[in-house]
């Protein structure tokens, strides 16, 4: 697995661990009634803020048990990277046109940011998962 | 991912240059270890410029590492 593969897989699993800590924490906190009236913005950045610093040290924490492979990256990394960046844009610009419509429409506030919160994930996700497919199932970029 | 149609003797052409490793054919060409696997086993197609450095590689030209199926060939 090359240092680009191993950081891929950091970033989405912890793109998506951490929106699962978020949507546990505001589901709590509704007991079971109107989700929009959950105080959801400190569990929203708490979980955005916790997954960038879990992607960073991950990063570094796969420097250092690799340091022959860190930062070593070549043609095929750099394609598999552009690849899976654009798959992850796609399902951004679909989450912030949501959050547009949403805010157009007067939506509660709660909707618009967690459409936006959604979106960032779906693209992390789903980017890192087109980068692991094209690395474990192949990838020509002819 | 459509499957690309170029081939390659490269695995044969480890073992005919001293046994060479992949390992010893990623650092000539500056590429990492899983990329020459990727294209010994046909999962990635290397760009000309990666390909000419395989080819320098084993001290070869590019033709006797890549191949690419004649179409004409196959519909006669």
């Amino acid at each position: 697995m090359t240092f680009d593969e191993k950081n891929t897989w950091i970033y989405g699993v912890v793109a998506l661990g951490a929106y699962g800590v978020y949507l546990v924490t505001v589901l709590a906190r509704a007991h079971g009634g109107p989700v929009v009236e959950v105080a959801y913005i400190a569990p929203m950045l708490w979980c955005i803020g916790a997954a960038i610093v879990a992607a960073i040290l991950g990063k570094v924490a796969v420097s250092a048990l690799w340091p022959r492979e860190a930062n070593h990256r070549d043609d095929r990394d750099r394609e598999i990277d552009r690849f899976g960046e654009h798959v992850g844009q796609s399902f951004l610009v679909i989450g912030l046109v949501a959050a547009l419509v949403l805010a157009m429409a007067e939506i509660d506030h709660f909707w618009i940011a967690n459409a936006a919160y959604l979106a960032f994930v779906l693209s992390a996700a789903l980017g890192s998962g087109a980068k692991i497919a094209a690395y474990r199932g192949g990838f020509q970029p002819w | 991912m459509k499957p690309t149609k170029i081939t390659n003797s490269m695995r044969a052409l480890r073992f005919a240059n001293g046994e060479m490793t992949q390992a010893e054919l990623a650092r000539r060409t500056g590429v990492t270890r899983q990329t020459v696997i990727a294209i010994e086993q046909g999962r990635y197609s290397p760009s000309l410029e990666l390909a000419f450095q395989i080819a320098q590689a084993f001290g070869i030209p590019l033709d006797a590492v890549f191949r690419y199926p004649d179409d004409s060939e196959e519909h006669s």
